[in-house]
C-alpha cells in the first residue's frame, strides 16, 4: 500500500497548478459572475488541453477515463484556484452518459461524450436528490435532467438566473420538457453512479478552496501587525489556524480514499468531512482577515462566497452521515 | 495512490487474527490501573512476548518480528478488533525502545528489550515535574557526577504506570551553568526500587492510583543507564517525538474498534428518530476512517524515507479530541444509564477525558502546528 499520490498524479497536480496561477482566474471568476463566460471559456481551452474534460469519460467515447484518482486530483487543484463553471455537473454527465452506454444504451453517448471529453462543449445536469437548480445552464451547450420517474431529458434552455451568494455560481430551474433520451432502470443505476461523481469532485473542489483559503489567511496574519507584533503570533489566531488545518489535513485522506475506492459510504465520508472543513476554514478566514475580508474588492472573497455552497451541493452534511450510518 | 495490502500482509493479519482468536482472554482482565490487574497484564504481554506477538516491528534478536509499520498498523487493527487487552508495556514500547534504537547501544537494547516485551520490566516515564509540565525545560531534578555514574535528586511527577512499574526514564539536569534552560540535560534510566527513591502514587480523577510522584534523593544510575551522550537529553527526548512516536502512541485499530462498538451500541439502543445521536454516530465512524486513513499516508511517508515531525501533533490533537467525542456519544446512547464507574463506556470515558493533557498538552501541540507547519511567527505562550 502506498497511500501517496503517485508522482504521475503529483506532477499533474502541479502543472495544472501552475497553468491555473498564471492564467489571470480571479478576472474570469469576477467576469463570469456578471455572465460574461468569455475569459471562463479561455480558460476551459487551456484546460482542455491538459486532458482535463476527458478524465470521467470512456476511452471509447474519446475519452481517457473513467479516471477518479486523477479526475480528484484535477479538482482539488480547480478548487485552489476558485475556477467558475460547471465542470463538476459536466463530469458527472459525462459519468452518466458514459454508465448508460455500458448498459447498453449507447445512443446519447455517442452523440454527446467526444466534445464533453475535448472540453469544446459545457454541460449541465440535474439529478434527483442532487440539489434543485441547473448550475450554469446558460453557459452549458447542454443541459442534462434526471427527473424522479427516473427519465432522462436534454432540456430547454431558458428562464434568468437565480442569484446565488456566490455570484459565479448561476442558478437556473430546470425546464420541463425537452427531448427524452433514455428512461428505466438503466438511467437510475447512471444516475446513482453520476451522483456519486459529483459528490466526489465536489469533495475534492472543497479540498482545494479550503488549503487556498488557508494559504492565504496565513500569509495575511504573519504580514498583519497590531499591538506591536504579527497578529499571527497570538496564540488566539494560532490555535484557531491549528485546529483549522487539522480539519483540512484529516479531510484530505478521506477524499483520496473515495477517489480510489467511489462507493457510496466510501464518497459520502469524503464530501462530509471535506465539506465541514471548507466551510469551517472560510469562517477563520474571514475573522482573522478582520474587516478586510468581508469585501468584496479584495480576492478572498472570490472563495469565501464557494465555502457553503459547495458544502452542500451534491449533499448536504446531513445528507452524507445518513449514507455513512444508513439506518 | 492505492489502498491495498499486499499478499503478505495479508498472510500476517490472517496469522495474527489466528492467534487472538486463539489466546485473547474470554472475560476482560481486571483494571491495569489496579495492582491485580497489573499483575495480569504482566501475563498477557508474557503470553504476546513467547509468541513474539509483544513489539513485532522490533529486530528479531530481541523478541519482534521485524516487520515495517504498515505490519504493525495491521497487527494493531487485528489486535483491538480483537478485544485485547490494554498494553501495560505501552510506554517502554512506544517510546524508551524507540529512543533506545536511535540513541542507545547495542548493550542497552540487549539488556533492556527482550524483558520490557515480556512484561518482566514494565517502564514508567519520569518527565513532568511540579514546576516543568508543558515547559518542560524547565526541569530541575538534578543528576550530578559520581564515580562510575550519576546520583539523581529531585523530584518528577505524573509518573505513568509509576505506582506499579519497575523502572523509569526521563530527562535531567546534569549541567545546571549550561546557557540554555534545554541544554544540559542527560537521558536516563533507573530502577524505581534503587535506594533513595520514594513511589508515592497519585489517586487519578478515575479513583485509581496509577501515576505517581517520584522523590529521588542521591539514586544512583551507572552509566551504562545513560542514553546517549550526557548533556544531550533534550534534543534525544524530541526526536523520539518526531518519528514514530506520533504514529505509534495511539493506533487506529483502537479507535476503527470503539467505532464499530459504538455502532453496535447504537443499532441496539438509539431512537431512529433521533438523528442528532445518529449525526455524532456517523461523525465517529467517519473520524476513525480519517484517522486510520491519515496514518496509512503518513506511513507511506515515512517508507518513502520521509519524516514526521511536526506532523505527529495533528495526529496528537485529532486522536485526543476524537477519543472524547466517540466515549460522549456512547454515554449519551446509554442515557443516566451510563452512570456506573465500571461500565463498558464510563471508565474508557473517563481515561479519554486525560487525552488532551498527557503527551504533550493540546495546547503546546496547537502552538507546534501553528509554528512548524504553518510558519507562524513564535511569540509569549
Amino acid at each position: 500500500m502506498h497511500f501517496l499520490p503517485s508522482d504521475e498524479e503529483s506532477a499533474f497536480a502541479r502543472s495544472l497548478d501552475a497553468l491555473l496561477s498564471a492564467a489571470a482566474v480571479p478576472d474570469a471568476v469576477r467576469a463570469w459572475s456578471r455572465g460574461d463566460h468569455g475569459p471562463g471559456r479561455a480558460l476551459f481551452a487551456k484546460l482542455a488541453d491538459t486532458g482535463m474534460f476527458a478524465l470521467a469519460v470512456p476511452e471509447r467515447y474519446e475519452g481517457l477515463g473513467p479516471l477518479p484518482v486523477a479526475a480528484a486530483v484535477a479538482f482539488t487543484e480547480l478548487g485552489r484556484h476558485a475556477v467558475p463553471g460547471p465542470l463538476v455537473e459536466g463530469a458527472a454527465a459525462s459519468v452518466l452518459l458514459g454508465a448508460l452506454a455500458a448498459a447498453g444504451v449507447d445512443g446519447p453517448a455517442k452523440r454527446f461524450l467526444p466534445e464533453l471529453a475535448a472540453g469544446t462543449a459545457l454541460a449541465t445536469l440535474t439529478l434527483p436528490g442532487g440539489g434543485p437548480y441547473a448550475l450554469d445552464a446558460d453557459a452549458a451547450a447542454w443541459r442534462f435532467t434526471v427527473t424522479a420517474r427516473d427519465e432522462l431529458y436534454l432540456s430547454p434552455a431558458g428562464g434568468a438566473p437565480l442569484a446565488s451568494t456566490d455570484p459565479a455560481r448561476r442558478l437556473f430551474w430546470p425546464e420541463p420538457g425537452g427531448e427524452l433520451l433514455a428512461a428505466g432502470a438503466p438511467v437510475a443505476a447512471a444516475a446513482a453512479e453520476a451522483g456519486r461523481w459529483a459528490r466526489l469532485l465536489t469533495a475534492a473542489q472543497c479540498l482545494g478552496v479550503g488549503e487556498a483559503l488557508l494559504a492565504r489567511t496565513v500569509a495575511y496574519v504573519r504580514e498583519r501587525r497590531q499591538f506591536g507584533a504579527p497578529v499571527g503570533s497570538f496564540q488566539a489566531v494560532k490555535h484557531r489556524l491549528a485546529d483549522t488545518l487539522l480539519g483540512v489535513e484529516f479531510a484530505r485522506p478521506l477524499v483520496w480514499a473515495a477517489a480510489v475506492s467511489p462507493g457510496a459510504a466510501e464518497v459520502a465520508a469524503a464530501k462530509l468531512s471535506a465539506g465541514e472543513a471548507v466551510y469551517r476554514t472560510a469562517r477563520t478566514a474571514l475573522q482573522l482577515h478582520g474587516a478586510i475580508g468581508y469585501t468584496d474588492e479584495l480576492d478572498l472573497s472570490l472563495w469565501l462566497r464557494k465555502a457553503r455552497p459547495l458544502r452542500d451541493a451534491w449533499g448536504t452534511p446531513s445528507a452524507c452521515r445518513a449514507t455513512v450510518l444508513p439506518a | 495512490m492505492d489502498l491495498t495490502h499486499t499478499p503478505e500482509q495479508e498472510e500476517f493479519r490472517a496469522a495474527a487474527r489466528a492467534w487472538l482468536r486463539a489466546h485473547v482472554p474470554p472475560v476482560p482482565l481486571p483494571s491495569l490501573e489496579t495492582a491485580d490487574g497489573f499483575a495480569a497484564h504482566r501475563e498477557w504481554e508474557a503470553r504476546l512476548a513467547a509468541d513474539r506477538w509483544s513489539a513485532v516491528s522490533w529486530p528479531e534478536r530481541y523478541g519482534g518480528r521485524a516487520v515495517d509499520l504498515a505490519h504493525w498498523l495491521v497487527f494493531e487493527e487485528e489486535y483491538w478488533a480483537a478485544g485485547a487487552p490494554g498494553r501495560v508495556s505501552q510506554n517502554g514500547i512506544s517510546l524508551l525502545a524507540p529512543t533506545l534504537f536511535d540513541h542507545g547501544t547495542e548493550e542497552q537494547r540487549a539488556r533492556v528489550l527482550p524483558p520490557m516485551a515480556r512484561g518482566e520490566v514494565v517502564w514508567a516515564q519520569a518527565w513532568s515535574e511540579p514546576e516543568a509540565g508543558s515547559d518542560l525545560a524547565a526541569l530541575r531534578s538534578r543528576a550530578v557526577r559520581t564515580d562510575g555514574g550519576w546520583l539523581l535528586s529531585g523530584q518528577k511527577t505524573w509518573s505513568s504506570r509509576a505506582a506499579f512499574a519497575d523502572r523509569a526514564f526521563g530527562i535531567f539536569r546534569s549541567d545546571p551553568e549550561a546557557p540554555k534552560p534545554h541544554q544540559g540535560l542527560t537521558y536516563l534510566m533507573f530502577d524505581l526500587r534503587a535506594p533513595g527513591v520514594t513511589v508515592r502514587p497519585i489517586g487519578r480523577l478515575d479513583g485509581k492510583p496509577a501515576f505517581a510522584e517520584l522523590f529521588l534523593d542521591g539514586v544512583f544510575v551507572p552509566d551504562a543507564d545513560v542514553i546517549g551522550e550526557p548533556g544531550q537529553g533534550w534534543r534525544i527526548a524530541m526526536s523520539a517525538t518526531g518519528n514514530e512516536r506520533g504514529l505509534t502512541l495511539r493506533s487506529p485499530g483502537r479507535f476503527l474498534a470503539a467505532a464499530d462498538r459504538l455502532v453496535a451500541l447504537w443499532r441496539e439502543r438509539a431512537d431512529p428518530a433521533d438523528t442528532a445521536l445518529r449525526d455524532r454516530v456517523a461523525d465517529a465512524v467517519v473520524g476513525a476512517q480519517a484517522y486510520r486513513l491519515f496514518t496509512w499516508a503518513s506511513a507511506a511517508r515515512v517508507a518513502a524515507g520521509g519524516e514526521l515531525g511536526a506532523e505527529s501533533s495533528l495526529n496528537k490533537v485529532f486522536w485526543s479530541e476524537y477519543d472524547i467525542a466517540l466515549h460522549e456519544t456512547a454515554l449519551d446512547l446509554l442515557g443516566a444509564e451510563a452512570e456506573p464507574a465500571d461500565g463498558p463506556w464510563a471508565e474508557p470515558w473517563v481515561f479519554s477525558l486525560a487525552g488532551p493533557v498527557y503527551a504533550g498538552t493540546n495546547e503546546i501541540q496547537r502552538d507546534i502546528i501553528a509554528e512548524r507547519l504553518l510558519g507562524l511567527p513564535k511569540g509569549r505562550r
